[in-house]
């Protein structure tokens, strides 16, 4: 079977590779360009471990076909730093030990910095909505949440 | 496996017409790619239509109805005011299928060929009286959106035949329509019972009603009955009853893990009340916030 020839841009960077077509972007990001941070938790689109942007759109990474990301924008949770210097959400995640196992973590990061980009100021009830789909079998949720808050209003501070 | 992305929607149906063995049309994937990964469907062909013009166009035409691209997703649905406004029932049923990840992907189309009784968006867009637009070999045709499930898992497309668009009526003047489904929880769960209605008001009378059952028989149903129940009334209290005996009457269920039959048919009338108000409400011109936050 011949493998498909996908040009695409990973966290604004020109990405090229081959993929077989039953190849998820999730395989892709994590086997191909190594870019491990988005897990498979359910690989149904249940559990949000997966999740991305694709041109800005919050997705499933694992219900993403690799060639569906011809001429896409992804973004993934190795984007959200800059450098060295954390994202608001990652520093309020260790100040609020929003994370145990750490497993969902990636996802709920690319998951609440997509709510935060259209929605500033949420309220809590939003925030649980936007983040229904990523489930974390540690914290209880009442840490990631307060985190998400917290870091929305250190943002909407510094804005 | 091929993977095929068409320009169009006659070339994506001469490549299902000569494709051997299994063969699925690509929207949000949101189904198709969990029965991929799963095992249960493996198609040797997969057609991604997304690549094809306008399938993601919103758009309203000059009489008033709308048309949406087969790829237009749940999400863009929801952030589409005017859409929103015309048609909340519809909107707010698309709304709930899934996470925002999942909303982000999802399609009218996608959750209608996929056949499931307890579609959410389906009661919806059968009580709005949506039809699709059906490409095949031959060309195009229009086809109501209750005469497209025939049973779970199955549609009366034929083989080369996906749909090419969505045709939403002109919502009109003092009109309204509701979509209520019963989860056990509240959020990223599928129906155990779903029931919508729209209906038209000449004065405080009812006009036009139409009402849809979900996740309650084989396929998603069209219940003249309940229609005939709440025609010609006020919405008053004997209608209502009138309304949730005929939902219950029409529910053919079975018992699975979700729910009991006894439970889904009594649960279909209790929906049926419920989604009649809201829609009469929103056709006196109130704003009634729906199921969903």
């Amino acid at each position: 079977m011949s493998k498909i020839h996908v040009t695409t841009t990973v966290n604004g960077d020109e990405t090229e590779f081959l993929c077989d077509p039953r190849e998820t972007l999730l395989d892709v990001l994590r086997d191909r360009l190594n870019l491990t941070g988005a897990k498979e938790g359910c690989g149904t689109g249940d559990c949000g471990a997966c999740s991305v942007t694709i041109d800005g759109r919050l997705v499933c990474s694992c219900l993403v076909l690799g060639a569906e990301a011809e001429g896409k924008e992804i973004a993934t949770v190795e984007g959200i730093a800059d450098g060295d210097t954390l994202h608001p959400l990652q520093r309020k995640f260790i100040e609020h030990a929003a994370l145990q196992c750490g497993i969902c973590t990636p996802g709920i990061l690319v998951a609440a910095k997509s709510l935060l980009e259209k929605n500033p100021d949420p309220t809590e009830t939003e925030v649980r909505y936007w983040l229904a789909g990523n489930l974390c079998r540690c914290t209880g949720y009442d840490k990631i949440i307060r985190a998400v808050m917290d870091a929305a209003t250190e943002m909407r501070e510094a804005s | 496996m091929n993977y095929h992305s068409p320009a169009s929607f006659a070339e994506a149906s001469a490549l299902a017409v000569n494709a051997d063995g299994v063969t699925r049309f690509l929207a949000g994937g949101t189904d198709v790619l969990v029965q991929l990964r799963a095992d249960i469907v493996t198609p040797d062909t997969l057609i991604d239509i997304k690549k094809i013009d306008g399938v993601s166009d919103i758009t309203q035409n000059d009489d008033g109805s709308w048309t949406l691209g087969v790829a237009v997703t749940g999400a863009e649905m929801t952030e589409h005011a005017s859409l929103s406004q015309d048609w909340p029932g519809v909107v707010e049923a698309m709304d709930l299928v899934g996470s925002t990840q999942v909303q982000g992907r999802a399609t009218l189309t996608g959750n209608l060929c996929n056949g499931s009784p307890a579609a959410d968006s389906v009661p919806a867009m059968v009580a709005a009286g949506v039809t699709v637009t059906v490409t095949g070999a031959d060309g195009s045709r229009e086809v109501a959106v209750e005469d497209i499930p025939t049973g779970p898992g199955r549609t009366s497309l034929a083989k080369g035949e996906l749909v090419s668009a969505v045709n939403i009526p002109a919502r009109g003047a003092n009109a309204g329509d509701a979509y209520l489904r019963f989860i056990p929880r509240t959020e990223m769960d599928i129906a155990v019972v779903g029931v919508a209605v729209s209906l038209r008001l000449d004065g405080d009378t009812v006009a036009d009603a139409r009402v849809s059952l979900g996740a309650v028989a084989p396929t998603v149903l069209l219940v003249q009955e309940c229609a005939d129940a709440i025609n010609g009334s006020t919405l008053d209290d004997a209608a209502l009853e009138a309304l949730a005996a005929a939902a219950s009457a029409a529910c053919n269920p079975i018992t699975d893990k979700r729910g009991t039959v006894e439970f889904r048919t009594d649960v279909a009338g209790v929906l049926a009340k419920r989604a009649a108000k809201i829609a009469y409400a929103r056709a006196k011109g109130e704003t009634v916030k729906g199921d969903h936050a």
